[in-house]
């Protein structure tokens, strides 16, 4: 499984109803695929840091897909038709987040590491200590 | 800049003489997010990006941030998502 974020720019001469239905729309487009959208976020309306289009700012809507990535393709064909959107840019961000992951776990090793071999200095300890607590769980499950 | 400041006056002092002049042994500047504890750099956040892109809309190198390695490898690939998204320029005049 893969997760995606899909972000693109609605026109800003679009009604805000009319964005909800293209976002549901869209939104339908993935579901029907097979895939599942685990978050939308409207970031509302942004400047654009340079024209697209003839338009010099933009609704920003970012969908979260979790999916095998057929989805992805369909869901660029429609966004390439329809007018209303002006800029759409897909990213793989599953291998980051992993990756995002990995380093939290090794920080989190790393201070318990720490806290346990230098119990004489209790205040890193106890700073130490919430990160600590996520780290066991973490070994555990490995 | 502020970190300018810093610098100067964490120099461990200049050398006088020695071979061509005075040397200045400047204290490393370290990297804003690995103080932070960065693990992903998001392309979305173009107020950070910004920082990053100086007037021209060019990358700021790592000599001049003090950016880590692998921060600044994050932050080029945040930086040029972002361009694609409109958040940051290409170029600026």
């Amino acid at each position: 499984m893969r997760v995606y974020e899909v972000l693109f720019i609605v026109a800003p001469n679009i009604e805000e109803s009319d964005i909800e239905t293209l976002v549901t729309q869209l939104s339908d487009v993935a579901t029907n695929q097979g895939a599942q959208v685990v978050k939308v976020d409207r970031m509302g309306r942004r400047r654009l840091a340079y024209p697209v289009g003839k338009f010099n700012d933009g609704h920003y809507v970012v969908l979260t897909i979790e999916g095998s990535g057929s989805e992805i393709a369909e869901l660029e064909r429609r966004m390439r038709v329809t007018d209303a959107v002006i800029r759409y840019i897909t990213i793989r961000i599953d291998e980051d987040l992993k990756r995002a992951e990995k380093f939290r776990a090794r920080r989190a090793a790393r201070a318990a590491a720490n806290a346990g071999s230098a119990r004489s200095r209790r205040r890193e300890a106890v700073i130490a200590a919430p990160d600590e607590e996520e780290d066991e769980e973490e070994e555990a499950e490995v | 800049m502020s970190s300018d400041q810093r610098d100067r006056r964490d120099d461990r002092g200049g050398r006088q003489g020695g071979q061509g002049g005075r040397r200045f042994i400047r204290a490393r500047k370290s990297c804003r997010f690995c103080a932070d504890k960065v693990d992903y750099i998001d392309y979305k956040d173009g107020r950070l990006l910004g920082s990053y892109v100086p007037e021209r809309g060019k990358i700021l190198p790592r000599r001049i941030s003090g950016t880590c390695t692998a921060h600044q490898r994050m932050l080029a690939t945040a930086i040029k998502r972002a361009r694609n998204a409109a958040i940051l320029p290409f170029a600026a005049d």
